[in-house]
Order: C-alpha cells, then structure tokens, then sequence
C-alpha cells in the first residue's frame, strides 16, 4: 500500500498579476535610486537657471536723448498687443460717419541705395502704395488698407497681421474702400467700371471721424550672407512712390484739401513724400505697416526665449532615462524584473509609462517657472515682448514638457536596445541636440539645415515655436530666429514617430534575446 | 610605466566596442564632411563660405564617438568592478590615469588623422565641383595651404582633447552615462545658448569660453577677424578644459576608494 502525498500549495493568497503592479514596482524603482531622483532635480534646475541666464545676459545698451532704458525703442503696439512697424507717408483727409473713397494708382516704383550711391530700382516684393482708412495718425492704430503691392498684387490688409489677397496684376488700378460702420470693404478693378470685391473686415469700435487718403510705404531691402560665423544682414532703405488721380469721395469729408504727413516718423525730415498736380496725387514714402518679426539681435523677446535650458535639462533626462534600462542590465537586475513578469512587453510598457510621467511633471513644472521668471527679468531690462494668445503660451509650456517626456521615453527605448548606457545617451544626445546645433549656429547653410529639423526627432522643438510667419513679411524666417520649417504638431509628430519605432524594435529585442 | 600603458593597451585592444567606435569616428566624420560639401554651392564671387571649414564639419559628429571611447575606457572599469584589479595591479593611480590617457589619445589621434585626412581630399574635390574655385575666388582647397593644414592639424587635435576631457569626466564621475552627458552638455550648450543671448559682449565671452565653439575656431582659414578668439587660443581654451578635467579626475581618483 502505498502513501498518497499531496503537493505542497502554499497557504498564502495568489497575489495579483496586473499592469498596475509593475507600475508600482517600476515606480518603486525609480524612486529609490537617488541617482535618478537627482538627475531630474538638476534637469528641472538648469532648466530655469541656464533660461534666467539668457534673460540676464540678454543686455541692450540704448543711447537714448535722456539716457534712461530703451523707451524709445519700444514700437508701438498693434491692436492685440503685437509689437508694429507703423511707419508710411499719408495723405489724408478726415472722413466722419460713413463714405467711401475711390482712386486710380497709374505707377508704383521705388528707388534703393543699395550700393548706398546710386539709386536703383528698389521695387521690394512687399512694396505698398495705395488707400487707407485709419484710426487716427497715431502709429499702431486700428487701419483697413487697399494697396497694390511690388510683385503680390492687390492686396487689402488690416490691423497689421491680416492680409486678404485681390485679384488684379494690371496697372492702373482702381481702388476703392468704403466704410459703413465698423466694417470697410475694398474693391479693386482694372477700368474703374467693373468692380471686384476684394475682401471685407471689421474694426471694433472704429470712432466716427477717422482719416483716410493716400498711402505709400516700402519696406528695407535686406541683403543675407551666410557664412560659418553666422548669417549677417545688410538692408538698405528704399522708398516708393505713387502716383494717383481719379480720386473721388463721397459721404462726410469735412476737409477742403489732403494733408501730408511721414506717420511714425520718417526719416524724410522736412521731406514729406506727398505732392498734388491737378487732380493727381504723388505720395511717396519708407517704412512698412506690419507686424514686428522676432529675430536674432532684435530688442523683442519671444515665450520661449525663456526655455533655452530646455536643452540642458534634456541631456540631463537623457541620461536617467537611458540608465532607467540600462543600469537593469548592467546589475543582472534585468532577470529579475523578466522573472517577475514574465510577459516582457508589459515590462517595457511600465517602465515607459512611469517615466513619461515623473518627467512630464518634471518637464510642466520647470518650464512654467523659468517662462514668467524669465519674462521678469527681460520686463525689468526695458525689453518688450512679443504677446501671444494664452493658449499659444500654454501650448509652449506643455509641448516642452511633452517634448521631455516624449523623449525620455524614446531614450529608454534606444537603452533596452542597445545595453550600454554611455551608447545610447549619446545616440539620443546626437539626434535630438546636434541637428539643432549644426542648425542654428549657421553651421550648416539654410537648406540642409531646414531639412535636419525636418526630418530627425530635434523636429519637435518646433512646439516652442510661439510666432506665427507672416506671409506678407519678408524675413529670414530661420532656426536661428525661433521659426522652425515644420509646424508645432507636425515636428511633435516626428519625434513621437521615432519613439514609436524605438519601442518596437525594442519590445522585439527584448522578447527575442536573452535577459 | 611601460608596463602600464601596455597592460591599458591590452585591455582597450581586446573590448570588442574599440574597434567599432575608431571605424565610426572616421565614417561620421567624412560622412557628415561630405554630404556638408555637397550641400553647399558656390554661384559667383565671394560666397562667404569657409571652404575648409566645410569639409571638416564632420568634427562636430565624429567628437560624439570619441567621447564615447574615452568615457567608455573609464566608465567600463566602474561598471564591471574591473578598476579594483586595476589599481591593486598598479597602485600608483596617476600612473594608471596617464597611462590610459596616452593610450587613448594615440587611438584617437590615429583615427582622427584618418579622418580628416579623407575628409579633406574628399572636400577638395566635391567643393571644386561646386564652385569653390579660383574664378570666384577660392583656392582649390590643399594640405599645402598654410590655413588649410593648420586647420587639419588643429581638427585632430581638437578630437584628441575632446577624448582626454571625457577621460577626466569619467574618471570623476565614475559613471558612463553621466559622464557622457556632462561631456555632451559641455561642448553642445554653450553654442545653444550663445545663439540666444542678444547682448554682444555674453555672446563672445561664451564663445570665447565654449571648449566646441572657441576649440573649433582653429578650422576657421577665412574672415579669421571676425572670429570671437584665434584659431590657436581656441584651440588652448579647450586644452585647458582638458587639463582640467584630467587633473580633477585625477585628484578624486587619489583621494577616493575606488
């Protein structure tokens, strides 16, 4: 007879196999090295510190008439706080309650002292000439304007950022803009009998009596050379003149005769750019009538001016997050973990899960203190800011933070594949920094660096991107000035696209390789 | 001494990662060199560019590599506990230091040679085709050319320093990954920070301090007034941060357990 022996079951209840144990476990982990805990404290440090030193060291010295901090720098400010070029020579005429008024521009031409001599044609693309409603003749406000532009047309703008485009090529062309109320609506046609309508706009709390007349204002021409130190412009002023006649007004204009004015100040002096013969009209004049663009060596300050240390605390995420995996294998710690959880993509998973979280959080709270810091500090230097809607700041902020985050998991992924820490800090360091570098400090020229930011994972510090590009501004537009080629989501997708790749080749190396 | 430096030969020469990491130094260099080359064009006279410069751009990649060899050579010690053998075998530590120094520059140094060597004849050629000629001004690039050897010379060199200042982070840190990303940061963040600075007097001052920007000034053959410091003194600026950092390292290696 033989003795039935029972196996042994232990008494103690099976405990549960679910994701939110490893993440505990990861997290636990993560926690208890101090290492890693450091290495996030130092990320969100000199974040806000290398991002108060830029502020800081970011000094104008302005030689103002009385000395004092750069006031007389500040342009004027747009409606909605957008820093302006208001600068045109007018010839104006009040106009109250509504009306409308109709010319016909015969010539457009500008001269530039390029070679600072010999006048050359100077017809710049965003050359502008043609009629405007304004506010007043104080620079920065509220204006509807129809112009005939140097190679774009007609084109009816207001409030400096919008821009409609027209129809008409042709010389002469008929303008006309008429206001009923808040809203002006601008026809444009090639004989003065059929009429196009170009486009209409609304400019709240337009007052009764505004001006009104004849414009003409032509931007500087900007000559880039790039080279290895740095791409250095040269521009030279032009000035456009125009010729209108035909003109005709109907509704409340209580003026007998145009007055000629150089709004914001033109560097003419007693040469006011505005002369009648007949019925004709000459008006002629410099500047532009458009938003500021933000760029390298400008007084403005852009948002993200203040997240320069994102790139530090970048290097410094990198680095925990490789370590996060690798140090697992280095200490055989790995088999462990694999022997707990058997089922290895979840491991991945956890581990990814927990860490975009801590630097998430780490990412959020570092950039929302160094922005308003820095802002602070630039603020109290006499430097003015390029405002942007909240939700653009918000946007800045957050997509750093994710930047961050997205990142750190894209290091983890690259670990696991590789092993070796000092391997994969640097993979990710190389592909995420130096194309911005190479980008930036006009290491490479302006074609393959677009492309690097195009197409590696430093695509997505696009998200700090906080100023639009303006179509009907010519300007560089370039890395080194904070306008990156892809859009914010657009660059984001990139990296999120390269994390996605990293972790499956990782879950496949981790399944199919020995721990 | 001899036995030391035979015994860091020893152990670099038989890490299976040595040899992939020298191949990659030459390959990033002239890959980055050569596709730097072939995207720029020369259409009339005076392109501002720095024909020199150009082909040698591979430097700011292949660096990268050379970080990772000479932390590696460190770091690897502290991962696996290798350093305790070491130092009982050769208890005079800056002898170990130096030993592994001398062994790490002159790998460097060799594949560093390759390097720009190849880079510098392949940008002779593929600039010449761009435009880079004498029609609009420039010299048909050649290592007989005083500025042009002067920034070969100098780009070796440079990879050479940036081998030995990793050598002393590491041998500070005692950690590969923190070790890399100190070295990174160091040469990587100063130009990214001076790009955003607007007072002139910072820019340069960071210039003039940046191991990469100011060591890298010494592959500068045009417009050598408007650099922030000479092509030499740059070069001595990074060699200080070497310096520094050997002898830090090597100081806390004297003073600590290992």
């Amino acid at each position: 007879m033989t003795a039935t022996t029972t196996p042994f079951r232990s008494g103690v209840q099976v405990g549960r196999d679910g994701f939110g144990q490893l993440l505990r476990a990861e997290w636990t982990k993560f926690r208890t090295v101090r290492g890693w805990v450091i290495g996030l404290v130092a990320a969100a440090l000199v974040t806000v510190l290398i991002g108060l030193f830029g502020a800081a060291a970011s000094n104008i010295s302005c030689s103002g008439p009385d000395g004092g901090p750069c006031a007389g720098m500040t342009p004027p400010m747009g409606p909605g706080g957008v820093p302006v070029h208001d600068n045109f020579s007018f010839a104006h005429r009040s106009l109250t309650g509504d009306g409308s008024i109709t010319a016909r521009m015969t010539s457009l031409t500008a001269v530039s002292s390029s070679d600072g001599q010999n006048p050359v044609s100077g017809l710049q693309p965003w050359t502008k000439a043609g009629i405007i409603i304004k506010e007043s003749t104080t620079p920065g406000s509220q204006y509807a304007a129809l112009a005939v532009t140097g190679e774009n047309g007609v084109r009816m703008q207001h409030n400096y950022t919008g821009d409609i485009a027209g129809t008409l090529f042709t010389r002469p062309s008929w303008l006309r803009l008429t206001r009923s109320g808040d809203t002006i609506a601008g026809h444009e046609s090639a004989d003065g009998a059929n009429w196009h309508l170009v486009g209409t706009v609304t400019l709240p709390g337009l007052p009764s009596t505004v001006r009104a007349g004849m414009f003409a204002a032509s931007p500087q021409h900007e000559v880039i050379t790039e080279s290895f130190a740095g791409a250095s412009g040269r521009s030279y002023p032009t000035r456009a003149t125009a010729e209108f006649d035909r003109i005709s007004l109907q509704g409340g204009w209580p003026d007998d005769t145009w007055t000629g004015e150089d709004i914001g100040g033109g560097p003419g002096g007693d040469d006011i750019g505005f002369q009648e013969s007949g019925d004709g009209v000459t008006v002629s004049g410099s500047g532009n009538i458009a938003p500021i663009v933000a760029g390298r060596g400008g007084l403005g300050t852009t948002v993200e001016s203040g997240l320069v240390g994102a790139f530090a605390g970048l290097i410094a995420i990198i680095v925990v997050a490789s370590t996060f995996m690798t140090s697992e294998y280095r200490r055989g710690l790995i088999r462990t973990s694999l022997s707990a959880s058997p089922r290895r993509g979840r491991v991945l998973a956890a581990k990814a899960v927990v860490l975009w979280s801590v630097t998430f959080v780490t990412g959020l709270v570092a950039a929302s203190v160094a922005v308003p810091l820095a802002r602070a500090v630039q603020r109290d230097k006499g430097h003015f800011m390029f405002t942007v809607p909240t939700a653009t700041e918000l946007r800045v902020v957050i997509g750093t933070a994710a930047l961050l985050a997205v990142a750190a998991v894209f290091s983890l992924a690259v670990g696991t594949v590789l092993r070796r820490s000092a391997g994969a800090v640097s993979v990710v360091i190389v592909v995420m920094v130096l194309p911005y570098i190479l980008a930036i400090a006009s290491v490479l020229p302006s074609g393959p660096s677009d492309w690097l930011l195009r197409v590696t994972p430093a695509a997505a510090f696009a998200v700090q991107q906080s100023l639009p590009e303006y179509a009907q501004v010519t300007a560089a537009y370039a890395p080194a000035d904070g306008y990156f080629p892809l859009s914010p989501s657009a660059g984001f997708a990139v990296l999120c696209g390269y994390t996605a790749l990293a972790l499956g080749v990782a879950t496949l190396a981790l399944r199919r390789r020995d721990a | 001494m001899k036995e030391a430096l035979r015994v860091e030969w020893t152990k670099l020469r038989t890490v299976a990662g040595t040899g992939w990491l020298l191949a990659a130094v030459v390959l990033l260099t002239v890959g980055l060199g050569v596709a730097s080359s072939f995207a720029v064009n020369c259409s009339g006279v005076g392109c501002g560019q720095d024909p020199a410069k150009i082909s040698l751009s591979g430097i700011a990649f292949g660096q990268v590599v050379v970080a990772v060899l000479a932390v590696s050579a460190v770091g690897g010690e502290y991962g696996t506990g290798m350093i305790r053998v070491t130092l009982a075998a050769i208890p005079r530590r800056s002898t170990v230091l130096v030993a592994k120094a001398a062994v790490v520059g002159a790998l460097v140094l060799v594949a560093g040679s390759a390097a720009v060597l190849v880079s510098v004849l392949a940008g002779r050629f593929i600039l010449r085709d761009n435009g880079f000629t004498e029609a609009h001004g420039h010299a048909v690039l050649s290592l007989a050319d005083g500025p042009v050897l002067r920034a070969a010379v100098g780009s070796v060199l440079y990879l050479v320093l940036v081998g030995l200042l990793s050598l002393g982070v590491a041998t500070a840190v005692r950690d590969a990954a923190a070790a890399i990303g100190i070295v990174l940061g160091l040469l990587y963040l100063f130009p990214i920070v001076a790009a955003v600075v607007s007072d002139p007097d910072w820019v340069e001052r960071l210039q003039r301090i940046s191991p990469m920007t100011a060591g890298l000034a010494v592959q500068a053959t045009t417009g050598l007034d408007s650099l922030p410091i000479g092509p030499w003194a740059g070069l001595g600026v990074l060699s200080l941060w070497a310096a520094g950092a050997l002898s830090g390292g090597g100081l806390l290696l004297r003073l600590r357990d290992a």
